[in-house]
């Protein structure tokens, strides 16, 4: 019943590689930055702000390798996230001022979820409204996504004005924690555990459920999913939802790393949620995550090292490896 | 009447309506500061005739080329800074704009034939997401090489001496002075680059690139070199934008990141192509006529409806004159589901 | 063959594909618990036919009925959920997902039936083999196995496979052969198979139907084409030597 030949098993590497990027910049650098105090510190809020461009990152990349649409209004959501939070706070004063790690962890997943369930619901509007009479035509999408930032972001100014807000960080958030000459910025600590737990939920999501599994069958071909009898349009409503829930999630954790909400601050961090995207691959979660890190890490070494070049330096990052992997880290094998 | 055909490359635009709507737009501008006298209304009408160009360049990228990009702003830059720069550092005259205009094209050319190679290699998703990043990378970097581009601030400089205030042609109850004779400049470069535009859309090139945009499969297998014609359409259509930048800027005395490269301004111009039409030509002209004018005068009727609406929540707030970008959005939306072919395209018979 | 009435019908399908009109009025009736075997050139229209059935495409004319029921407009879940497994020219299979994820994403009704699985792996040992690798990295044999394992995985009314042969060295081909007649042997079993390879049509074919520009221009028995070599030759275009 068998072909000779067809019971050896096909070598095959683990794909790690771009897993080893993150660290490669990392010690690269420290040479360059010399001292390693200060390493510590560009490393760490790297890896912070990482964090929150990959929380970010992720519901875009979802969002285009199964729907194949491309939300230039994603942006629109990280800031409605934000404002939401802040519009909440006065209300958890007590919470976030007490000097108590636990309470203002409860007065954080307060405002979370508060930001998740109202970038949702208006994901949700988003997609039925705005998204789906286009479906299947880039450009139309390109250009109402686009309408729809305009838009949304004049809604935000009409409703809190144009000027910067402030939003301090809790009392037990501020402030660092030293060993000897090194500072660990207390809420990059927490930033960078949230965005792990993110990671670690969307892997478990991903590849524990059936859910998970549609939807990772379901970027790779979604008609042949329709074909094994599943109904995969009606995902596509939750994933677009899920996808504007993280964008808003990241922008409460933006907005605290800031310590300031602008009506532009959506917009401000899309550049290099953009970059993110495309040096991860289009629908993949994990090339996603490394390409976040390392594009943080990056911006914050060259902010040190060569300002100027800052945002130019993640655009040769992005150059480089897309001539190394023309389609992403991690492309997902398209139809 | 044969004369008007060739002027028009045999492209006149097709509809009663649309072409007195053009032409009503054409005869402002063409006698703006008779009809419309007073600096204020010159500056609209001269705005008016760099964006036509700005737009119709980017119509040409986007609707007849097919690309879709987010860095033509920074084309717009180069030539605004090329001929600012130049008249800044080399003394206002015409042989500083004639050096500056041809440094910024030649400039504008070479990136804009690196892009589209580029953009060929990528997905066209991959391509707007890399156009951004471009785009915003351009803009920083114009804002910090602040010895040569004066920074954030920008550079002002004067223009050579026909094209001043000061400077008259004649005397009498119909004085013409440099400011009036810098917008006939303006008014007959962006009309001429206009038509050169039509020319080259309408031309064998032209209608390649328009059969790529439909189907590019089909063009490659007839023959033509997609890779090659694509370039071509980018570099032609950044080398008006360029153009444009120089018009700008001449008429400014002004060159900054702020009126050239910054994000606000792409938009404006997507915005300018998809209401009026896109892959017409005649669209842009509509398109940036009417975000001119509402950019400028649609605020006073929003103040007017604010202060009526005062005692309402939120309306006022929307209606305040600082958020017409808000109506112009939920216009650029509305067209793009209702009259994807924008005005011209919807005033166009078929 | 069953004189009952067949499980699904064409009549007049009609489709376009953009400006292309491919089908030109299809007429097809596919009996119960026979396989039938769509030949025809290149170009036919054969996996048009499919994918319009499946409701990948639908048709512009005509009526598509299965198992009493008229799904021409209906959506592609639907159609399979009514019962229709489809397997792909292209094999479809998920290349980033594992051998058990693609069937345990086959199996709609919840968890595999282990015994359904032992027959599985009884027809195609090498599944069990690479059951925890991607599917990626398995041979185009291999592959075209998991694809039609994801078919049969769950009881189903009608198969629908095409070109199952393509790109298949001569000795697997063999074996798909042998698993073929296999599944034919459960009871109730349909299938209609789209193919180019003759031999391998004349060795499982119980019915036979010729399409040629869009349109059927032959059905009839397997065995009664099988036999007459001008009528290859005048429908297929090849006499039976250079038909492998």
């Amino acid at each position: 019943m068998t072909a000779p030949g067809e019971f050896s098993l096909p070598a095959r590497r683990r794909d790690f590689v771009p897993v080893l990027l993150v660290p490669l910049v990392a010690l690269a650098a420290l040479p360059l930055v010399g001292s390693l105090s200060t390493w510590v510190t560009l490393t760490l809020a790297g890896l912070a702000m990482g964090m929150i461009i990959f929380i970010i990152a992720s519901g875009l990349t979802l969002v285009f390798g199964l729907m194949d649409v491309l939300n230039f209004g994603h942006g629109a959501f990280i800031t409605i996230g934000a404002y939401a939070a802040a519009a909440l706070v006065p209300s958890l004063a007590g919470l976030m001022l007490a000097d108590s790690l636990a309470l203002n962890l409860l007065a954080l997943a307060a405002l979370i979820a508060l930001a998740m369930a109202v970038t949702g619901a208006i994901g949700y509007a988003f997609e039925r409204v705005i998204i789906m009479p286009v479906y299947g035509q880039h450009l139309k999408q390109i250009l109402v996504t686009v309408g729809g930032l305009i838009v949304a972001e004049q809604l935000i100014i009409a409703v809190f004005g144009p000027v910067q807000i402030a939003l301090p960080l809790p009392t037990a958030f501020r402030g660092a924690l030293v060993f000897g000459d090194i500072a660990i910025e207390r809420y990059r600590l927490i930033a960078v555990a949230v965005g792990l737990v993110v990671f670690a939920a969307m892997l478990l999501i991903l590849n524990r459920s059936r859910i998970g599994l549609l939807i990772r069958a379901g970027v790779e071909n979604g008609e042949m999913v329709e074909a094994l009898g599943y109904h995969i349009r009606r995902l596509f409503v939750g994933v677009f939802m899920a996808g504007s829930a993280l964008a808003g999630l990241g922008g409460v954790m933006w907005g605290f790393y800031r310590e300031a909400l602008t009506p532009g601050m959506g917009m401000d961090v899309m550049v290099l949620v953009f970059i993110v995207v495309v040096i991860g691959g289009l629908g993949s979660v994990g090339g996603c995550f490394i390409g976040a890190l390392l594009v943080a890490v990056t911006a914050n070494y060259t902010g040190f090292l060569a300002p100027k070049l800052a945002l130019g330096s993640n655009i040769l990052l992005m150059a480089l490896i897309l001539l190394w992997r023309s389609r992403g880290l991690y492309p997902v094998a398209k139809r | 009447m044969s004369i008007l055909r060739t002027l028009l490359s045999a492209d006149p635009p097709r509809g009663r309506v649309l072409a007195l709507v053009l032409l009503a737009i054409l005869i402002g501008l063409a006698f703006a500061p008779v009809l419309f006298p007073g600096m204020a209304a010159l500056n609209v009408a001269a705005k008016i005739c760099y964006f036509v160009v700005l737009a119709a360049s980017y119509d040409l990228l986007l609707g007849y080329t097919g690309i879709v990009s987010f860095a033509h702003t920074m084309f717009f830059g180069i030539g605004g800074y090329g001929a600012g720069l130049a008249l800044y550092n080399l003394g206002p005259s015409w042989t500083s704009i004639l050096i500056g205009t041809g440094a910024a094209l030649l400039l504008a050319v070479a990136l804009a034939l690196l892009i589209g190679l580029f953009s060929l290699r990528v997905r066209a998703i991959f391509f707007a997401m890399i156009t951004l990043a471009v785009a915003g990378a351009f803009s920083i970097l114009a804002s910090q090489l602040s010895s040569l581009t004066g920074g954030e601030d920008g550079r002002t400089f004067r223009l050579p001496a026909e094209l001043r205030p000061g400077f008259q042609l004649l005397a009498g109850p119909f004085t013409i002075n440099g400011r009036i004779i810098a917008y006939y400049l303006v008014f007959f470069a962006a009309l001429i680059l206009f038509l050169l535009m039509l020319r080259v859309v309408n031309s064998p090139f032209g209608r390649v690139l328009q059969a790529i945009r439909e189907n590019e499969f089909r063009a490659e297998a007839l023959g033509y070199r997609t890779v090659v014609y694509r370039s071509i359409g980018a570099c032609v259509a950044a080398a008006a934008a360029a153009f444009a930048g120089v018009l700008s800027a001449i008429w400014l005395r002004y060159t900054g990141p702020a009126v050239t490269l910054s994000f606000d301004i792409m938009l404006d111009i997507l915005l300018m192509v998809v209401i009026g039409g896109m892959g017409t030509l005649y669209g842009a002209v509509i398109g940036a006529a009417i975000f001119v004018l509402a950019e400028t005068y649609l605020q006073s009727l929003m103040a007017a409806i604010s202060h009526l609406t005062a005692g309402l929540p939120l309306v006022p707030l929307i209606f305040d004159p600082d958020r017409w970008l808000l109506w112009l959005g939920v216009l650029f939306v509305l067209s793009v589901y209702f009259f994807p072919t924008g005005i011209a395209g919807r005033l166009m018979r078929r | 063959m069953s004189d009952r009435a067949p499980l699904l019908t064409l009549a007049g399908v009609n489709t376009h594909i953009g400006p292309y009109h491919i089908l030109q009025g299809v007429d097809l009736e596919v009996p119960r618990g026979a396989l039938t075997m769509l030949l025809g050139r290149n170009g036919a229209g054969k996996t048009t036919t499919l994918r319009t059935i499946m409701g990948l495409w639908h048709a512009s004319a005509g009526a598509v009925r299965f198992d009493g029921a008229d799904i021409t407009a209906w959506a592609t879940p639907d159609i399979a959920q009514a019962g229709i497994a489809y397997v792909p020219e292209n094999m479809a299979i998920f290349s980033d997902l594992t051998v058990r994820e693609n069937l345990l994403l086959a199996a709609r009704s919840g968890p595999i039936d282990q015994t359904r699985l032992r027959w599985i792996f009884g027809l195609f040992p090498p599944l069990e083999k690479f059951w925890s690798l991607a599917a990626g990295v398995l041979s185009g044999g291999q592959k075209q196995m998991l694809s039609i394992a994801r078919a049969i995985i769950e009881p189903r009314k009608l198969f629908l496979i095409d070109e199952p042969t393509k790109g298949l060295a001569p000795a697997i081909i063999a074996n798909m052969i042998a698993a073929f007649r296999e599944l034919k042997q459960s009871p109730d079993t349909t299938i209609l198979v789209v193919e180019q390879n003759f031999l391998f049509a004349k060795s499982l074919g119980d019915a036979v139907a010729v399409m040629d520009n869009g349109r059927i221009v032959h059905t009839g028995a397997m065995a009664a084409l099988a036999g007459d070599h001008d009528l290859q030759h005048r429908l297929l275009g090849l006499s039976l030597a250079s038909h492998q």
